[in-house]
């Protein structure tokens, strides 16, 4: 890879394992293109919505 | 009298027949193309856009693990090495590749590389997950 190194920022990186994943998870699960879609943003949405949850799950109980 | 056409040469079973005719040959093949090559499976049983999704999303979570510095598990010490190494393996030939080429040997020095040694744990097991949907597709449990 060179000396490039990416760094992105924790949500970021969030966005990106939610996009990867989710994509894979529509494809896999799914038989008809439309039913692919949903079930992809579906996947999508809660990975990052569970992502925020946790995050201030977590800032409440350190404080 | 009630005759089947199961096995009459209707325009349905003919549509059948030339379907199953491409899909002819070794049944484990897409399960191992699609191990070796992400995405792969779903090509040789001509799933072109599921296949090209598939390479994409497998395939970039993998680059960009490599980019963050992830590590990529080369021996096992412990048991979380031992499932570590274990997701990495179902990445196929890209981890042959980036062994290789000696990628992913790095020392974790950044916060991102934890991510990155993720993505590319979580790589390979998505492709395991794809490998098998492809066999699942050549068996026709799938369509």
């Amino acid at each position: 890879m060179g000396n490039w190194v990416f760094q992105p920022s924790h949500f970021a990186a969030v966005l990106l394992f939610a996009l990867f994943a989710s994509t894979v998870f529509g494809v896999t699960m799914r038989e008809k293109p439309r039913d692919m879609i949903r079930y992809g943003i579906y996947c999508f949405v809660l990975f990052v919505a569970s992502a925020i949850a946790l995050s201030w799950l977590m800032y409440f109980i350190a404080r | 009298m009630r005759y089947s056409q199961k096995c009459m040469a209707t325009e349905e079973n003919k549509k059948t027949s030339t379907k199953s005719g491409a899909q002819e040959g070794f049944v484990y093949l897409p399960l191992i193309a699609g191990w070796l090559v992400p995405g792969g499976g779903h090509f040789l049983l001509r799933k072109w856009g599921r296949g090209a999704l598939l390479a994409v999303s497998i395939l970039g979570m993998f680059v960009l693990g490599l980019a963050m510095q992830g590590k990529v598990y080369s021996n096992a010490h412990d048991i979380l090495d031992i499932l570590g190494l274990a997701g990495d393996l179902g990445n196929g030939l890209p981890y042959v590749i980036s062994r290789m080429l000696g990628l992913g040997d790095v020392q974790v020095m950044v916060t991102t590389a934890d991510y990155g040694t993720r993505f590319i744990v979580v790589a390979g097991l998505l492709n395991i997950i794809a490998a098998v949907d492809a066999h699942n597709l050549r068996t026709g449990r799938k369509s």
